[in-house]
């Protein structure tokens, strides 16, 4: 019978070694995928035993903390977020009920301690095995809580959007997005965000209006066409226009901004003229001259058709274009499927994010060269060492350096004595460009915008302010509010 | 060093090991458990000191790690028993007195010589038989998750199936040792005993509704007809009589039905009809919740675990993640918190035990002793191959228990009787040596 034994044995041995088998593929190869399940609280209720990073505005100030709580003898941390409703949009929330959303969500490896930076992996390795707390990676962004702050009151009350950047380098200053919500009531009081009102339908208080919000740009995407115009070679500066008030498109007049007298008429003026009163008969026959299809491609170079590069989770940014049935729209034959008249000067199905007008007006600031946007300045480890650092980057370069510089010239003319003399800073040069889109037909609301860049003559903040449902222009609105922000970002006199 | 010495020293490593363990639970969770804990390791390690003398007295030549590696498995269970729910531990704590007395009783009354339980082999088959159907008895059985395997008498609740087990070993050691020639040669009406307990199997699987047991009686069977008789066809024809009367009853009983569909897809993007609450939902969240969830737990240790008294068990509401968890679960339990390095090592110590045990089979010089040891050893394999199976998705999930590691009365009883009754083998074989 031994030799049954034996083979009985085998098959004794074999049956608990494929579960040694067995328990390393669930152990290992399985637990990647098994962690990013929707359904796994385990996954979810151990986050919360690690002690996420902080998150923190450029001067220190602390946007999202930790609150410990003993639950049935473990030691976990929630997240508490002092700032309430003023940074929630970028910062996001981490919750168990409705998982992470912002940075929150996208740096979550970093905040978790769990990327794959060496410093990190020890760090946490030998915290496990010494069965400490794990402790996440701080983040410290590059947003400036004294602008963020004037931005979020000045967009009180209303649905809107402000962003500025760092025109040399892409820094994101300030981005602002109302309504609001607090992220500290995302866990427990979910119901009083879905009930927030606003002055705009719906009133999506979560949609981050800086990164995701899309919008009509209307005159402000003159700034690209005029782009276009001279980098083409085409148009200086100097070029000699005759506004009628109109512009004739497909047979049909397509007619200057005016009131009840009708249109405003300018009859002849200079190219720096037609931006200074954004004049849409000129930008319309601008347009028809060099083609949709070279608008749209001096748009991507500005970064239009792609996801703007930021920290903040994919599905938070949305790219700016041209959109059809709510889908991005890609025209296989621009000169018969778009009209460059009404493209010209930023109608059409064009919509755009004020991220990337913000963009816009840095890469205008910056002598033609777009630097990568970026909001997570610096991740630093539990001991305070620098894991990660963020180098400005050039993206694209949207456009020649001298059309940059005839640009900012035409920009200053626009505040100066044009349609946007409402953001004039006293002792500053400022460059900017209106924009009020009619989103319905006449006697409706519009979206208005203003974009800008100061000072003028050695850039450092561009800006983009978009307003939903005004009745006012983007010279009166809009306006105002970027000069306050680019007050507070140039009288701080902090210079990085 | 004589094999009691040598047993001796390795309980007081798991001694050690226990108190250890202990220790890191009670570091880890100070704030809900107090320092009586660690007198648990003490009065465990006091009991196990009792059994050994037992031994010494009882099984002199006896396999020397057979006791240890039982104490080590128990000194887990009970650990994550107390990390999870200090107070099932104490009541663990006592079935181990229990399941100890009940050794020291079987080696004491067989020390002897236990092959007279030979003679009264038909008393243990139809002892096996009336505690297999007691559980369908009506205001005895009860039905845990879906399954007839518990039966009630009063406060007290014990699974029947786990001591009528060893019975059915013990009846079959006898009657193959008997019959193993006649069976050999393969005469048609020799097969109808082997007819007779397929049928039995299938029975029991249609009662319980539980494929699990059926298929740890069946397989103990096969592996033991196999053992007597040397033919292979057995095997081959008995597994497909299995299989067919599996599908069979795939097709009739729905709970079989539902445990198949449960281990082959226990995740769905859409919703299904859950019969547990008539909602539509994902099946997850349904009926493979408990499956789900428990290979979270296991995944969650990776591998070096989140260490003992630290794993997560329950959402931040307190509100219990994986149901069974230190009965059927327990696997899952320690996978988590001990990690792939600590639950690798833990099913290490049941292949020893299988290998040592497979060992005395060996050494055994008598055909009812071998087909004993064979058993029992096999039982044990399969049992611990049956529950940690289901809950890795190698075989669909039936709640039984870790063999010594579950929580649970009659499993521990069990399993220590099953230990008397390999030492006892073991003994014998080694005094003739001797």
């Amino acid at each position: 019978m031994n030799r049954q034994i034996a083979r009985l044995a085998l098959v004794g041995l074999g049956l608990v070694a494929a579960l040694i088998v067995a328990t390393t593929y669930w152990q290992t190869w399985a637990t990647a995928g098994l962690a990013d399940r929707q359904d796994n609280e385990i996954q979810r209720v151990a986050q919360f035993s690690i002690k996420r990073g902080l998150i923190r505005a450029a001067d220190g100030t602390i946007l999202a903390t930790n609150r410990k709580r003993r639950v049935a003898g473990q030691t976990l941390y929630f997240r508490r977020y002092p700032q309430h409703g003023l940074f929630a949009h970028i910062v996001g929330y981490s919750t168990q009920s409705r998982s992470r959303s912002g940075l929150e969500g996208s740096e979550n490896d970093y905040l978790t301690g769990s990327n794959a930076n060496l410093h990190t992996v020890l760090d946490t390795t030998l915290d496990r095995i010494r069965g400490a707390t794990i402790k996440g990676n701080d983040l410290w962004l590059t947003l400036r809580p004294g602008a963020q702050r004037v931005a979020m009151e000045q967009l009180a009350g209303k649905c809107g959007s402000v962003v500025a950047l760092d025109a040399r380098t892409g820094a994101v200053l300030a981005a602002a997005s109302r309504p609001t919500f607090d992220p500290n009531l995302v866990e427990g009081n979910f119901e009083a965000i879905n009930n927030i009102r606003a002055s705009c339908s719906p009133s999506a208080p979560l949609l981050n209006r800086a990164t995701d919000g899309l919008f009509v740009p209307g005159s402000i995407f003159k700034v690209v066409t005029s782009a276009a115009a001279l980098d083409s070679g085409r148009y200086t500066i100097d070029s000699r226009f005759v506004d009628r008030g109109y512009c004739i498109e497909y047979g049909k007049q397509v007619k200057n901004y005016g009131d009840m007298s009708g249109p405003e008429v300018f009859g002849p003026v200079d190219f720096l003229q037609a931006l200074e009163h954004s004049i849409n008969a000129v930008f319309c026959e601008i347009g028809k001259t060099i083609g949709a299809g070279r608008v749209l491609g001096t748009s991507k170079q500005f970064g239009f058709y792609a996801d703007p590069p930021l920290e903040t989770p994919g599905n938070e940014r949305a790219p700016s274009g041209l959109y059809d049935h709510g889908r991005l729209f890609y025209p296989d034959s621009p000169s018969t499927q778009v009209d460059p008249g009404r493209l010209a000067f930023g109608q059409e199905r064009m919509l755009t994010t004020p991220l990337q007008m913000a963009m816009v007006a840095a890469a205008v600031a910056n002598h033609g060269v777009v630097m990568k946007p970026y909001i997570v300045g610096r991740i630093t480890g539990p001991g305070g060492g620098v894991v990660k650092r963020t180098h400005p980057e050039k993206y694209r370069r949207a456009m020649r350096t001298s059309t940059a510089n005839d640009l900012t010239r035409m920009m200053e003319a626009v505040v100066a004595g044009g349609t946007g003399t409402a953001a004039q800073l006293p002792g500053i040069r400022v460059a900017g460009k209106t924009g009020t889109a009619e989103t319905g037909g006449a006697g409706t609301l519009n979206t208005t915008w203003f974009i800008a860049f100061a000072p003028a003559n050695a850039p450092r903040v561009a800006i983009a302010v978009v307003l939903q449902n005004q009745a006012g222009a983007g010279g009166t609105t809009a306006a105002p509010i970027a000069r306050s922000v680019m007050q507070a970002l140039l009288a701080g006199r902090s210079n990085p | 060093m004589s094999a009691r010495n040598r047993e001796l020293a390795n309980l007081i490593v798991v001694g050690i090991l226990t108190a250890l363990g202990f220790a890191s639970v009670y570091i880890a969770r100070q704030e809900v458990v107090s320092t009586a804990s660690l007198s648990y390791a003490g009065f465990f390690f006091a009991l196990y000191l009792a059994a050994h003398l037992v031994a010494r007295l009882a099984v002199p030549f006896a396999d020397p790690y057979l006791l240890p590696m039982a104490g080590l498995l128990t000194g887990i269970g009970l650990t994550e028993i107390y990390r999870l729910e200090p107070s099932d531990a104490f009541r663990q704590g006592l079935w181990i007195v229990v399941a100890l007395t009940a050794f020291s009783v079987t080696l004491y009354v067989l020390h002897r010589d236990y092959r007279r339980l030979e003679s009264y082999k038909y008393l243990f088959g139809l002892t096996a038989i009336g505690l297999l159907v007691l559980p369908a008895a009506p205001g005895l059985g009860t039905s845990v998750n879906g399954a007839r395997l518990w039966v009630h008498v009063g406060s007290l609740q014990f699974q029947p199936g786990e001591l009528a087990k060893i019975m059915l070993i013990v009846f079959l050691a006898g009657y193959l040792r008997e019959k193993r020639e006649v069976l050999a040669q393969g005469r048609l009406k020799d097969f109808g005993p082997l007819l007779v307990i397929w049928g039995g199997a299938m029975l029991v699987l249609v009662e319980t509704n539980d494929l699990g047991s059926a298929l740890l009686y069946f397989g103990i069977f096969l592996a033991m007809l196999y053992v007597a008789t040397g033919r292979l066809l057995y095997v081959g024809l008995g597994a497909g009589l299995f299989i067919a009367g599996a599908a069979g009853v795939y097709q009739l009983v729905g709970h079989v039905r539902d445990r198949i569909t449960i281990w082959l897809h226990p995740w769905t993007d859409h919703a299904v009809y859950c019969s547990i609450n008539g909602k539509m939902l994902p099946r997850q969240d349904c009926a493979s919740y408990q499956l789900v969830k428990s290979l979270y737990s296991v995944a969650h240790g990776n591998w070096f675990g989140t260490g003992l008294g630290k794993g997560t068990f329950e959402t931040t509401s307190g509100h219990q993640l994986i149901p069974y968890l230190n009965t059927d679960f327990i696997y899952s339990a320690l996978a988590q918190e001990l990690g792939l390095v600590g639950v690798a090592a833990l099913l290490l110590v049941y292949m020893l035990f299988v290998a040592r045990g497979m060992k005395i089979a060996m050494l055994a010089e008598d055909g009812f002793s071998k087909l004993l040891a064979v058993g029992l050893t096999f039982a044990f394999a399969l049992q611990t191959f049956i529950i940690v199976g289901g809950i890795l998705r190698i075989i669909p999930l039936t709640g039984i228990t870790l063999p010594f590691v579950s929580y649970g009365g009659s499993s521990v009883v069990a399993n220590f009787v099953l230990l008397a009754g390999l030492l006892l083998v073991s003994n014998r074989a080694s005094a003739e040596r001797a």
